[in-house]
């Protein structure tokens, strides 16, 4: 098992695809930027290529490679590429009064599913059966849908806190329908049916996508005769490896704002602060707590489907470096247009004809870019609009805010030359080196992390017994997804009493996360072999009693 | 006047239910589902009010008792109200004419509509509390003397009991213990009473302001927090930022409390929430600003969307707000049952007007 050596870490972002490569003793020693293409490979390769081509890059030191994106965001959004999947619902006769996807953008459902059935089964809060699983019903439902089916996706009820239906489910699968894509919902999502079940639902789509892009990625390495492990950053800010991200692709759709809330901890050596992302076209303010994004309490929409995801807390506002500025009848608006990639085309500074907020940066003197000259004569108007952009940043970083008192914010980005020195309510701006390349960097120093988040009965031993389980469970997975042991720690634990019963039971979520452990080179054979279509889960997730 | 509960209507009210729940009730978002899509399959649910009803017919209070956590995964079969409704005209004889909300606050606000719409019933514009309260007999008619017999009890499986308990409290531990037994959620019916009863033992109109106030916040034209505000004539009591929440569990409730600081004009000041499923009281340097059985809601500061007490967390920017509640929950026997005393606090109850008002 070699050891980690050099890392390349790869961010696929709105505006621009970022790359950058990390030595053994975490230094940056290459770091390239390139623009989005449409079809998001071309600008995956430009980046790998134009990074591996960097002075003092041996590409053949390279062991592990790690990705962020929100390519499957934009692929939910765009109804792009998704694949249709036949959607299993195990609760009957309890939920029919809700059906799958009920609340679902129509074109979305239709373009994702082949049909969805409720057959009797599921679990109780418990862990008894809330009814034993109709297996002549589910078989049936797959006999009728199965030859569309590109993939099969299982919810059970209560699956958190027990998947064993979810298991004898795909079973059932795998023997109807042989070698399909099948997503368990207790691998994807937490407590909360409805959520859960879409969120497993958009994995099931999104398996395609997945596929492509470790394809394209696989690609642009085997060009330079690379072959390292590949990971994938999630929407916690850590890694999992190519196995999970084929299985379970929704877990990334978060990742971009994690990566550079991550690199921004790496790159200032801090574990609790305020950061600001500013992109080209949007700003991002999140809040490092332990060395990880916080969370946000309430579930996402994606495309319009609400799932339960736990994402990086936000406050996004439309400010970024090609952000335009112009004069209104009330005074300066400030986007939402953004002159995106063509900034070094379209600003003032560089000569184009369109004002923007990098204009601005420069003519307050906050960056020295282009020709300052060429926007002198619109100064009134851009030092107005920086005023106005520093208010609705200040305004945006102080939403973050959970405590009274000054806190340093670290400004990360390609745009955050925008970000004044002089804030309300932050002690200090700190602006790392290799600023512009954060989130890559985030991506390339991910930790790998394993979750619980499920009921527990309280027995003898008590709340003690259940959250050393709950934190042992997560120990494990984290090292099944790549950690090393020796490395995994607990880095976050939540108890929720639940109201209402009489008998004594908690929620509990666990987060364990521990350093890439090396990957033996014949598993990622293994894992290439059998990208398109996998089969079953590998590892089974721990029974409650 | 009749009105029918359309899509439109059951957006509107759940965001209304939402603000009733004072922080409890639950999420009315599945509670809303399940309208909606009872609804699209039987059509909509005729809303009307009790003055409509002949006095001698049966109304049927009804909706889901249990916990929270095991109604957003164990959701219900849709069968459940009409075999409530069968079992209840089997023990007593009658014929139940419309479907109530037992309690509009939260998701049971909403539920009764579903299984109304599959019955071809009516809803009636009333409930049993005004707001949302986490004991069985904490309804408007127990204080009307009324009994909360008979009660029937049915899961999503078919499994029914019928109740008769000696008392409003025996009822609770009852039924608490029986949906325990059924998964943690069950659905039930208790207090049913004729229409003639119910003029005077509900609390009137309370599905229509749910539906004004979610109809005041969506067509709001300034700030969706002051509509909302100027459409049930609440008392703002801090306007700030969540800075702490402490959550445990006694006894199979969830307690805590959850500091608001305030920013803009409420600088410097700091609003101390005490929870018990719901909001139940709202202190500022020991002083109490309101309490229960007057409504205390969080609301988000941007959306007005009322936010329950188990999705409170940390830097929400919120308003909180306070309500009068049903004048009968202000008279001796109310707060009785749902003074502040019913919840273990030691101190007389005053109305919101004076405590909140004198300030505002």
């Amino acid at each position: 098992m070699p050891a980690p050596d050099c890392r390349l870490g790869i961010d696929v972002g709105g505006t621009n695809t970022d790359a950058v490569i990390i030595d053994a003793a975490d230094r940056v020693i290459a770091k390239a930027k390139v623009p989005c293409t449409p079809d998001i490979t071309g600008g995956i390769m430009a980046a790998i290529d134009t990074v591996l081509k960097a002075p003092g890059v041996e590409p053949r030191r390279i062991t592990h490679v790690m990705l962020g994106t929100t390519h499957a965001t934009n692929a939910v959004l765009e109804r792009r590429k998704l694949r249709r999947v036949a959607v299993v619902r195990l609760g009957g006769p309890a939920t029919h009064s809700i059906r799958p996807m009920f609340e679902w953008p129509k074109d979305l459902a239709a373009a994702v599913s082949v049909g969805a059935e409720i057959v009797d089964g599921g679990i109780e809060f418990d862990g008894r059966d809330l009814s034993p699983l109709d297996t002549d019903a589910l078989a049936r439902f797959l006999g009728r849908v199965g030859g569309s089916a590109q993939g099969v996706v299982i919810t059970s009820v209560f699956a958190p806190v027990s998947a064993r239906q979810e298991f004898q489910a795909a079973e059932i699968v795998k023997r109807e329908l042989g070698d399909v894509h099948i997503s368990l919902s207790h691998e994807v999502g937490s407590l909360g049916l409805l959520e859960r079940e879409n969120a497993t639902i958009l994995n099931g789509a999104l398996a395609g996508v997945a596929y492509d892009v470790a394809d394209a990625m696989r690609h642009a390495l085997a060009a330079h005769h690379l072959q390292p492990a590949m990971f994938f950053a999630q929407n916690d800010g850590t890694l999992m490896g190519l196995d999970h991200v084929l299985r379970y692709p929704v877990l990334t759709i978060g990742s971009g704002p994690a990566n550079s809330v991550r690199g921004a901890a790496f790159l200032t050596n801090t574990a609790d602060s305020l950061v600001v992302d500013v992109g080209g076209t949007s700003t991002d303010v999140g809040v490092l707590v332990n060395g990880f994004p916080r969370e946000s309490s309430r579930g996402v929409e994606i495309g319009g489907v609400r799932t339960n995801f736990r994402m990086p807390d936000l406050v996004t506002i439309a400010l970024g470096g090609g952000t335009e500025v112009s004069r209104n009848h009330s005074g300066v608006q400030i986007g939402p247009h953004s002159v995106g990639y063509l900034l070094q085309r379209d600003a003032l500074v560089f000569g184009g004809k369109v004002p923007t907020l990098t204009d601005g940066a420069v003519a307050t003197g906050r960056a020295s870019l282009g020709d300052p000259r060429l926007a002198s004569s619109h100064r009134a108007l851009l030092t107005e609009a920086v005023a106005q952009a520093d208010v609705m940043l200040s305004d945006a970083i102080d939403r973050m805010k959970t405590a009274k008192g000054d806190r340093a914010l670290i400004a990360v980005g390609g745009g955050s030359i925008l970000v004044p020195d002089r804030i309300p309510g932050v002690s200090e701006v700190i602006r790392p080196e290799h600023f512009d390349a954060a989130n890559a960097i985030g991506a390339a120093i991910a930790s790998v992390s394993g979750q619980v988040d499920r009921i527990f009965h309280l027995g003898p031993g008590g709340r003690q017994a259940a959250l050393d389980e709950a934190c042992e469970e997560a120990r494990e997975r984290a090292v099944a997804a790549g950690a090393d042991p020796r490395t995994v720690d607990i880095v976050e634990r939540e108890e929720i009493p639940l109201a209402y019963l009489t008998n004594p039971a908690i929620r509990v979520r666990a987060k364990a996360a521990g350093a890439l452990g090396g990957l033996p080179e014949h598993q990622l054979e293994a894992n290439l072999s059998r990208q398109a279509r996998l089969a079953g889960p590998a590892e089974q997730a721990a029974e409650s009693p | 006047m009749k009105r029918l509960l359309d899509p439109d209507s059951l957006r509107a009210q759940a965001r209304g239910c939402a603000v009733l729940g004072a922080g409890g009730g639950g999420d009315p978002y599945l509670g809303l589902l399940q309208a909606l899509q009872a609804t699209e399959d039987y059509g909509p649910v005729p809303l009307v009010d009790i003055e409509e009803l002949p006095g001698d017919s049966l109304i049927m209070p009804c909706g889901g008792i249990g916990a929270p956590t095991v109604s957003i995964e164990k959701i219900e079969n849709g069968d459940e109200g009409g075999r409530l409704r069968e079992h209840l005209e089997f023990v007593t004889g009658g014929q139940v004419a419309a479907l109530m909300a037992a309690e509009i606050g939260g998701s049971n606000g909403l539920l009764p509509v579903a299984w109304a719409a599959r019955m071809g019933l009516p809803l009636v514009d009333a409930d049993g509390m005004g707001r949302a309260f986490p004991e069985v007999p904490q309804v408007t008619m127990h204080l009307a003397g009324i009994s909360p017999s008979p009660a029937v009890m049915t899961d999503e499986r078919g499994n029914l009991i019928v109740f008769r308990a000696i008392s409003g409290h025996w009822m609770e531990r009852l039924e608490r213990a029986a949906a325990v037994e059924f998964g943690g959620a069950a659905s039930s019916t208790e207090f049913s009473l004729t229409a003639a009863q119910a003029r005077t033992a509900t609390v009137r109109n309370s599905v229509s302001l749910a539906i004004r106030i979610g109809e005041a916040v969506a067509h709001a034209e300034g700030s969706p927090v002051a509509a909302l505000m100027a459409e049930i004539g609440a008392f703002r009591l801090l306007t700030g930022k969540v800075s702490d929440v402490e959550r445990h569990t006694t006894s199979g409730f969830v307690r805590g409390s959850v500091v608001v600081e305030g920013l803009g004009d409420d600088a410097g000041r700091l609003l101390r929430l005490e929870l018990q499923n719901e909001n139940l009281v709202a202190l500022e340097r020991g002083r109490v600003l309101a309490s229960v059985p007057d409504l205390i809601s969080v609301l988000d500061s941007e959306t007005a969307d009322a936010i329950v007490t188990e999705r409170i967390a940390y830097g929400q920017r919120v308003t909180v707000i306070a309500f009068p509640c049903d004048p009968v929950w202000r008279t001796a026997r109310g707060i009785e049952v749902a003074g502040p005393r019913a919840f273990g606090y030691e101190f007389d109850y005053l109305p919101v007007e004076e405590r909140a008002g004198a300030r505002a």
